[in-house]
């Protein structure tokens, strides 16, 4: 204790004016933060959250087809436990075999108090609370199996993780959307987090690609396609994306004949993909810009072609340098999404907007802000750590060490 | 491109003089509609009372209740409806280029958005007697507009509403303060803060929103108007057939709580009115005599099947506005002509 109290001396109360200050801003902060609790616990009404909360996660989806959403719940578990393990059994370069580090025994324990008290604080029925202790301990026991078991499968079992989040992503589609004997679900029937998440996940799979080609399109040597790209980049950053999206929205209805434009949920999908990818392009090449020339050169005169090249040498250093810039940019387009309530979709916002106008539940906008702030933090954080986890994982300079 | 995509657009520009007078019986929407099998209903989604998402993700409210009524009418099932939330700003764009087949958000009836060289839009007859009102906290003793001389007035930026309030004021050489916000989302609480001394919007809005307030008793509106805002429910000009039709699905609402037919005792009445000939009125309206419904290219029983899918006009105002909700609107202007009111559908004849 001594050393600790040593130091907030020495920070917090070195002189007069500091002591003077310091009393002043906790003194501030813990009454907005009495004013916040006592707000959140005997003042604010969270009725209006558990009683939509259906709507806050899937939208308008048909209650008889809510199973193949669990369902892909189940298995987006089990994979997140399936890649947590394998991860660690495979330790990256600046870390030691240690199955459960404090992290994982951290998050661990995290999930274990989310997944018992959250589901019963929300005052679910017993049957859903059960499945998310199910889910849970699905999450948990996959991860130790992986852990455990994963080594045995070598460099094998890494790549075949790799492979699963597409396969699954594919899977995922068709349980939400129907077909391949399953009722189709109208998109217009998605809606809540469950568009967010599937709008800024397709459109952040597909800028992904189309920003790399822009990217080095813009720096190729051939004219028609190196003025292409900068026409594209320049013209898509140079509109705002909600302008683009009423484009997309009210205008390809009358340019393309009857039945053949999309459905709009798709429309607002593309428009966000091909708005993000212009601005990935501009992040990419900054990447590119970083690595030098004689890399390139280097490559080529070891006789590589130049698309080997690029893959080989060049594009992974590039991409390295680019991905916080990158992340960013997923991170904004995941808030972007917002936009879409702004042309009628039952997104997250639009499911508040439309919940805070239900008569039973006037006034209450607080209440449903907080809960938005609240999963889109947790949104973008797992984004942010991911790519903190990738950005780690891929630094060449990272030193062996013994934690 | 489909013949009602095509007037659509000519619609959009402005351009239709006179295309489909009346070679063609049928309405293009309608047998768009039909072959879809279900009806493409824009609401706006958001409005207290009118259009929201319950709880179980059935879209509620009397606007939303119209869209069924005239999937009942046109398809016999009030079940058949997409519905398809669009925002103020992009509704009549939704319209005009067919992505909607009928607009069902509280539209004011206006001459630019009438007339074939504005919008060209087609308005059904008026569904919703609202009018601008002002909200102030009882206890301010402000009674009249004349009171809120050199005080704050909340009021949405760039609507029609901060124009109503100020040619108004200007009119009765009021001095004021707007204080102007870009939402409501931002205006309602700074008013109920007390940072304005009263609040201007839609009589109907404020006193939904009024119902959400801490202590929504200590506020009240004053009993002077400033704007009249009749809305009624949009299609394209383009397609007066389908106007007709949903026209009259209209009007019978109100002509079912005239004629004292509800969704509970439409059947029986029917069936009374079946056996009993001297109900003349009552069996055309019904459909057994006549062939009203074919003129309007519906089913002859459609009147029967939209009081059966949503009740009269009267059930919907208690449904979703009335006393018994947690709006609390009165009726007033929109009771029935033979209650004081301004509703009266034309003959069933």
């Amino acid at each position: 204790m001594k050393p600790v109290l040593r130091r907030l001396r020495a920070e917090l109360f070195a002189t007069p004016a500091d002591a003077v200050l310091s009393t002043g801003l906790i003194a501030v902060l813990s009454l907005a933060a009495f004013g916040f609790l006592r707000w959140a616990f005997t003042q604010a009404q969270w009725a209006v959250i558990r009683v939509n909360s259906t709507l806050f996660a899937v939208g308008r989806y048909p209650v008889e087809e809510q199973w193949r959403l669990w369902l892909l719940l189940w298995l987006l578990f089990a994979a997140t436990g399936l890649s947590w393990g394998v991860l660690r059994s495979h330790p990256r370069p600046d870390r030691s075999g240690v199955l459960w580090p404090r992290n994982d025994r951290i998050a661990a324990t995290l999930l274990v108090v989310l997944g018992l008290w959250r589901p019963a604080a929300m005052g679910l029925s017993l049957s859903i609370q059960a499945r998310w202790w199910g889910l849970v301990a699905l999450l948990l026991l996959v991860r130790w199996l992986a852990g455990r078991f994963g080594p045995r499968f070598g460099p094998l079992g890494l790549r075949l993780v790799a492979l699963m989040w597409p396969v699954l992503y594919l899977v995922g589609m068709v349980l939400i959307s129907g077909g391949l004997g399953l009722v189709a679900v109208s998109p217009s029937e998605w809606g809540g987090l469950l568009l967010t998440l599937l709008a800024s996940s397709f459109a952040i799979l597909l800028c992904f690609p189309i920003g790399v080609l822009l990217a080095l399109g813009r720096r190729s040597d051939l004219p028609l396609l190196r003025w292409g790209s900068v026409l594209y980049i320049e013209f898509i950053r140079g509109a705002p994306l909600i302008t683009l999206l009423f484009l997309g929205q009210n205008i390809l209805g009358f340019l393309l004949p009857g039945g053949l434009a999309p459905d709009r949920i798709w429309r607002a999908a593309w428009v966000l993909t091909f708005f993000a990818a212009a601005y990935l392009a501009e992040a990419v090449r900054s990447g590119l810009a970083a690595v030098p020339r004689g890399q390139l050169e280097a490559a080529r005169s070891l006789g590589l072609s130049y698309p080997k090249a690029l893959q080989h040498v060049v594009l992974p250093q590039a991409l390295r340098v680019a991905l916080p810039a990158m992340v960013g940019q997923f991170i904004s387009l995941l808030q972007d999404t917002t936009l879409l309530s702004l042309i009628g979709l039952l997104e997250l916002l639009g499911t508040a907007r439309t919940v805070m106008a239900n008569p039973a539940f006037l006034g209450k906008n607080a209440e449903v802000y907080l809960t938005l702030a609240v999963l889109f933090w947790c949104c973008c954080a797992a984004l942010g750590l991911g790519s903190r986890a990738l950005e780690r994982r891929l630094d060449p300079h990272a030193v062996p060490s013994a934690t | 491109m489909s013949k009602a995509r095509l007037l659509a657009l000519a619609a959009l520009f402005g351009l239709v003089g006179c295309a489909s007078g009346n070679e063609a019986p049928g309405s293009p929407t309608m047998a768009k509609i039909r072959e879809r099998g279900r009806l493409v209903c824009a609401v706006d989604g958001a409005v207290p009372g009118f259009s929201t998402v319950g709880p179980g993700g059935a879209f509620v409210g009397i606007d939303a209740d119209f869209c069924r009524a005239v999937a009942a009418a046109v398809l016999g099932d009030a079940t058949k409806v997409e519905f398809r939330p669009v925002t103020a700003g992009e509704r009549f764009v939704a319209l005009s280029s067919g992505e909607v087949d009928l607009l069902s958000i509280s539209s004011t009836h206006t001459l630019s958005r009438d007339a074939p060289g504005g919008n060209a839009l087609s308005f059904g007859p008026v569904f919703f007697y609202d009018g601008q009102g002002v909200m102030v906290p009882k206890a301010s003793g402000i009674r009249r507009l004349r009171d809120l001389a050199g005080k704050p007035i909340c009021v949405e930026s760039g609507t029609n509403t901060e124009l109503n309030l100020a040619d108004r004021m200007r009119e009765l050489g009021v001095a004021y303060q707007p204080l102007r916000f870009q939402s409501g989302e931002q205006a309602y609480p700074a008013y109920e803060q007390g940072r304005c001394a009263a609040i201007t919007s839609d009589s109907s809005l404020l006193a939904a929103k009024r119902s959400g307030f801490k202590d929504p008793a200590a506020h009240g509106l004053l009993p002077e108007l400033l704007s009249k805002e009749p809305s009624a429910k949009v299609t394209v000009q383009a397609d007066p057939a389908w106007a007709d039709a949903v026209r009259w699905v209209s009007h019978t609402l109100v002509q079912a709580e005239e004629s004292g037919l509800t969704q509970a005792n439409v059947e029986t009445r029917r069936a009374a009115a079946r056996k009993d000939s001297s109900q003349a009125e009552q069996r055309r309206f019904l459909g057994i005599e006549g062939d009203f419904g074919r003129q309007l290219g519906l089913p002859a029983d459609f009147t029967v099947q939209v009081v059966k899918a949503v009740g009269n006009y009267g059930e919907l105002f208690e449904r979703h506005l009335g006393p018994a909700t947690p709006l609390g609107l009165e009726r007033g202007l929109n009771r029935l002509w033979t209650a004081g009111g301004l509703h009266i559908a034309p003959p069933f004849r």
